[in-house]
């Protein structure tokens, strides 16, 4: 298989017919055999997901619930950020598209230009997965789970029956001193008064938040707001550990941490694909941008990176399907 | 095997070149491709947002929907940007048959298995 890229082989000394059955060169149909192979793997994760999430007894997270903020904003968006990530991959996709059809016309120019924006597009998009991961790893305040069955009355007038186990949700502001808090963070004082729970955080700034506001069902259908009385009722029927955001061992979104595991995997192998084919895609540029191709007479290297940065696009459609929307 | 992709002038991809003017007509169909892949996330984004899981029957109704919009996608992906649509019937069928067969039986094996609890508890207790 070496490659002598200046020796002329007729197609009759290659092939006994004259040319390949399948009428593509031997690289372009590796690439596809690969890729076969590589959305079989990304299959049985889907897959692996599903099973689990089938076989879940307790409830299961909703896409909608957990991915709703945007960089820098407050308020719900929900999936808006996931679907401008789709967006990037979309766009970027169309840009190696065009890449590949301008080396069909054998346009170096529209080669390099259409590929350096493929990259970029590639960038954007682990940039936002960068910041996907952050924000679900720190989470959105934490939660407490409740030692005891607690009865109360949500903003909504309707009363829950809370069995013990339950997680209860802080929100943000509180949570990121709680957080300090139970990491045995000295500056940090808890002070209950009259059933008023803060915390302060003592320093060149000090800092003062009081809990007025906690969150049932937060990751489910059924958000409720919890606040007034009911909120040191629930404080103090917590248990002793909190959780916030997720890791490898605990995670705020669900009792199940195959939750957490399956978002750190499937989009982190999908990531490392997006990683992977935007070093691919800059090997690619360089040589065209040098005119190996030019001198080669045809662009069919772009085709074969092309095929796999569609793919990597087309297993995105797949997890925003699987893991997100559904 | 010779590398027949970094032979000089003589390579498959040399089949697929084209003109000026037929590049104009791919490129109309790339951008109507970019649309319709937009659109159809957008609509599923909204969905997601506008229908509750808890009407049960309404929202099993929804994922299928979900499920073929994310296969018309997918057919534009692989047909249209990866050109498989353009390959000879062989190859198309060499690449797409290992889904028709595995990954059915695959999706199908985890939806029955993943509620074998609940067909235990009915049946055992």
């Amino acid at each position: 298989m070496s490659g002598h890229s200046n020796d002329n082989v007729s197609s009759e000394e290659l092939w006994g017919g004259g040319r390949s059955p399948y009428g593509i060169s031997y690289g372009k149909m590796y690439m596809w055999f690969f890729l076969v192979s590589d959305a079989l793997t990304f299959s049985g994760l889907l897959t692996a997901y599903g099973f689990s999430r089938a076989a879940s007894q307790d409830p299961w997270p909703i896409g909608e619930q957990v991915f709703r903020a945007l960089p820098g904003l407050e308020g719900q968006y929900p999936l808006i950020y996931v679907a401008l990530m789709t967006f990037i991959l979309i766009v970027s996709s169309v840009t190696m598209v065009l890449a590949v059809e301008a080396g069909h016309r054998n346009d170096k120019r529209g080669v390099v230009r259409w590929m350096l924006a493929t990259i970029v597009g590639g960038l954007f998009f682990l940039g936002s997965q960068a910041w996907e991961w952050s924000h679900f790893i720190h989470g959105g305040g934490g939660s407490f789970l409740l030692a005891k069955e607690v009865t109360i009355t949500a903003d909504n007038g309707d009363e829950y029956i809370l069995p013990v186990g339950e997680p209860i949700f802080m929100d943000h502001h509180f949570g990121e001193i709680a957080e300090a808090y139970s990491n045995g963070d000295a500056s940090v004082n808890l002070h209950e008064h009259h059933g008023h729970v803060t915390l302060t955080q003592f320093g060149e700034h000090t800092h003062e938040v009081e809990l007025h506001q906690l969150t049932i069902h937060k990751y489910i259908e059924d958000e409720q707001v919890i606040s007034g009385d009911d909120i040191y009722t629930l404080w103090e029927a917590r248990s002793e550990s909190f959780t916030f955001g997720a890791n490898m061992h605990e995670n705020e979104y669900a009792t199940q941490q195959s939750y957490a595991n399956f978002f750190f995997f499937i989009t982190g192998f999908h990531g490392f694909h997006v990683f992977s084919g935007v070093v691919i895609n800059f090997i690619i540029f360089i040589m065209a941008y040098r005119g190996v191709f030019e001198r080669r007479k045809h662009y069919e290297m772009v085709e074969k990176v092309g095929l796999y940065w569609h793919f990597i696009d087309l297993v995105w459609v797949f997890v925003f399907t699987f893991y997100y929307l559904i | 095997m010779e590398r027949d992709d970094l032979i000089v002038n003589d390579s498959y991809s040399l089949n697929a070149q084209h003109s000026e003017e037929e590049g104009v007509k791919i490129r109309k169909k790339i951008i109507f491709v970019t649309v319709l892949l937009t659109a159809i996330t957008a609509v599923e984004v909204a969905m997601g947002v506008i229908f509750k899981r808890a009407e049960t029957f309404s929202w099993e109704m929804i994922k299928w929907t979900f499920v073929t919009l994310t296969l018309i996608k997918a057919g534009y992906i692989v047909m249209s940007f990866m050109h498989l649509g353009e390959e000879r019937s062989v190859m198309k069928k060499t690449i797409l048959m290992p889904y028709l067969i595995f990954i059915i039986y695959l999706v199908y094996i985890a939806i029955t298995e993943g509620f074998g609890h609940l067909y235990n508890l009915t049946n055992f207790h």
